[in-house]
């Protein structure tokens, strides 16, 4: 642990630029996340949260510019990420149960032709009981509701066991009771030195919830500390009117036409 | 319209005098080794198209195996090309190719115009069949070759496979289960969430290509005995089928095989009965059969397990009803009376005397009451008879009124209701709440004895040691 201090951030991103279909949907960001923290990506409807997230993943390719995973590309160091996916975006009337979708956590760090083992399974079990979910390990998915869905997929995560999280809006549609859980295991996760970084679309919880926040519409507005960066200033740049400029500007380099 | 022609003067040519049982015997002794031939075809065939057909239907890409199943025709008539016979080689390799064209052709289209999807695939679909029936037509006007059978890939036959069809079909049949079997868990975890797949590390694309490989062998190694019209179906519907009966991806591929098999079989089966007609509607009858089957019957959601778990579910609460306004009436009476008059429950329930005499009916067939003569009385008319409940009657008459009255207390005290709002509410509930619950609620409520209405609870514990004594003494205990 003593050399600690030596490893590279765990998210560094250069000049990054991303554009679906040519048309750009993040411009220039840079950035560097220090470990252990607990970052919440705030913006509007459409500023590039996802796609960020998903960039970094290499979900979605890159336009230009590159991104460091504890000094390493995403690829090398693909077993220290974890992530959990909007909940919208599965089919929750697959044919698996709980536990089954927990196991999946453990497929990356299996590798091709194994089997998930006895071990495996204990461990996604430990991580349904963190989640409070243990009791519904062999019910069929579909019979949950919105909240408990989301533990499951926070589950998933956990046996992911790794050291970078990215979660896309991990807080949409779930209970009160959930929000609060979750909430509780993110910081855990911190204080023991996890890195995060959660998408997020609730203002006023952002400020509560997150010791770093990540402004974006389109490009980095803001990035550190939540005090110093949750201001009226700032908010606004991220939601005013100013930045449809910009992707005014992006629509017309793209179509060739002007737009009002 | 030229095939349809040719495909019957095949027919009527083939038509050899042997009963229908006779052609049953020959077909279920296997001695004949054409029949031997069909059968493990369909056989291998049923598995193939379970097991690719599951991963297609969880994976809501269906119609991409139709789009391909169609988009192979064009490959089988330039297979047939390649050296003017029915070379199963040359005809794989075509069809493959032209299926792997077609799939192609939908992703590019989609992928770079504003079409959707469904547009796209029915445009492929229809352009390669066209193209392919073009094609045939072309082959059978031609002069030379030797073109026998090849009005089979259309509608399909078992009974015209050679042994090195079976040798083809089995191969491809033994690669799928071998791949199914050994990636099986990479399978799982891209057909349920992708992109989560991808940020494993998983080659998830890989994987999607070498399903959609091995769909297209399994179409293309299909198609002599299904036909290019229906094979889709038998891709979909055995798998569609084993979807309704289980909630694991597992069983699902294990039911489809086995649904697939058995179509396969049946079709054959018929189609040999009927003197070579084509086996391919055969299997798809025998195939839609199972699922109109599961459909109707399967224990989970099957409509009529469905539909009686219902019924039951009406003449539970109407039992149960019965029981509780039985208790009711004697609860006005201060539990003074062995039994109620059949006039005073007609008219505490505010109903005829028939309805209730029906209803009466019901609770002595559980045995949760007796019919007693009035002894106050001396007519004999069955209005002045007395309904007595039987200790489990009894016991299950307070469990009712003791679920109603908690959780009408609980509606009250927690959720903040006012008292005149809950009864309703609980008229529900009372029927659903289970024992754990119960006892959670009498936990979470200290225990109480009166509800919002100042009415005793009879309570679980009491019910529990004193189940089988008798109506009086038991609330007089409370």
């Amino acid at each position: 642990m003593i050399d600690d201090y030596r490893e590279a951030a765990p998210l560094e991103i250069h000049d990054l630029t991303v554009a679906y279909q040519k048309k750009p949907v993040l411009y220039g960001i840079d950035l560097e996340v220090p470990k252990g923290s607990l970052v919440g990506i705030v913006g509007p409807n459409g500023a590039g949260k996802s796609t960020l997230i998903k960039t970094i993943m290499g979900l979605v390719p890159i336009g230009s510019g590159w991104i460091k995973i504890f000094g390493k590309s995403f690829k090398k160091a693909i077993t220290r990420v974890g992530y959990v996916p909007q909940r919208e975006s599965v089919d929750w009337d697959f044919p698996v149960n709980v536990l089954d979708v927990v196991l999946m956590g453990r497929y990356g760090r299996l590798g091709l032709l194994k089997k998930p083992s006895k071990d495996d399974k204990d461990i996604a079990m430990a991580c349904l009981e963190k989640v409070k979910m243990s009791p519904y390990a062999n019910r069929q998915i579909a019979n949950l509701s919105g909240g408990q869905q989301q533990r499951v997929f926070l589950a998933r995560a956990l046996a992911q066991e790794s050291d970078l999280y990215f979660m896309d809006e991990p807080f949409a549609g779930v209970d009160a009771a959930t929000e609060t859980a979750i909430i509780e295991i993110l910081q855990e996760l911190k204080n023991r030195g996890k890195t995060l970084l959660v998408v997020h679309h609730d203002l006023p919880t952002a400020k509560q919830y997150f010791d770093r926040l990540l402004l974006l519409n389109m490009r980095l507005v803001a990035f550190g500390p939540t005090e110093e960066i949750f201001t009226m200033e700032n908010l606004q740049k991220t939601y005013g009117g100013r930045l449809t400029i910009l992707s005014d500007v992006a629509v017309e380099r793209n179509l060739g036409v002007k737009v009002d | 319209m030229f095939f349809q022609s040719n495909l019957h003067a095949a027919k009527i040519g083939e038509l050899t005098e042997t009963s229908v049982f006779e052609q049953a015997l020959r077909f279920l002794s296997l001695k004949d080794p054409a029949v031997r031939i069909a059968v493990l075809g369909s056989i291998f065939l049923g598995i193939n198209c379970g097991l690719l057909g599951s991963f297609i239907v969880v994976r809501k890409l269906a119609l991409v195996g139709d789009a391909l199943s169609h988009a192979v025709l064009p490959g089988v008539a330039l297979g047939f090309m390649w050296n003017m016979t029915k070379d199963p080689i040359a005809i794989f390799v075509g069809a493959t190719i032209a299926g792997l064209i077609g799939v192609t052709a939908v992703n590019l289209i989609k992928d770079t115009t504003k079409i959707k999807e469904d547009s796209v695939l029915g445009m492929v679909l229809a352009g390669f069949y066209g193209v392919g029936i073009v094609l045939l037509t072309m082959i059978q006007n031609l002069p030379f070759g030797n073109k026998s059978g090849l009005d089979k890939f259309l509608f399909g036959q078992a009974a015209a496979l050679s042994v090195s069809d079976i040798q083809l079909i089995g191969s491809i049949t033994l690669l799928c289960l071998i791949i199914v079997y050994f990636f099986y868990k990479e399978f799982l975890v891209i057909s349920f969430d992708f992109s989560f797949a991808q940020s494993t590390g998983i080659p998830a694309k890989a994987f999607h290509y070498l399903l959609m490989l091995l769909l297209t062998f399994s179409v293309v190694v299909a198609l002599q005995a299904v036909g290019v019209v229906l094979v889709s179906a038998l891709l979909i519907t055995p798998a569609a089928t084993a979807y309704l009966l289980t909630d694991r991806m597992h069983r699902m591929l294990f039911l489809a095989a086995l649904f697939g098999m058995l179509s396969g079989l049946t079709g054959a089966f018929l189609s040999f009965l009927g003197n070579d007609l084509p086996t391919g509607p055969f299997m798809v009858v025998a195939a839609s059969s199972l699922f109109i089957a599961a459909f109707l019957f399967g224990p989970r959601y099957g409509l009529i397990p469905k539909f009686l778990k219902r019924k039951n579910q009406s003449y539970q609460i109407e039992v149960e009803n019965t029981l509780k306004a039985i208790y009711q009436v004697l609860e006005k009476n201060n539990f003074k009376e062995e039994g109620v008059l059949f006039d005073k429950l007609a008219e505490h329930r505010n109903e005829s005397i028939v309805d209730t005499e029906n209803q009466i009916n019901k609770i002595l067939k559980m045995g949760c009451a007796t019919l007693n003569e009035n002894e106050n009385s001396d007519s004999n008319y069955f209005k002045q008879k007395l309904i007595s409940l039987t200790p489990t009657g009894w016991t299950r008459a307070c469990e009712i009124v003791r679920n109603h009255r908690l959780w009408e207390l609980y509606l009250t005290n927690e959720a903040q209701y006012a008292a005149d709002h809950v009864h309703e509410d609980a008229e529900i509930i009372e029927h659903v709440l289970g024992d754990d619950t119960v006892r959670k609620l009498e936990k979470m409520l200290n225990f109480p004895t009166r509800d919002p209405h100042g009415k005793l609870i009879p309570g679980l514990k009491y019910l529990e040691d004193n189940g089988t004594h008798n109506s009086k003494s038991a609330v007089t205990q409370i």
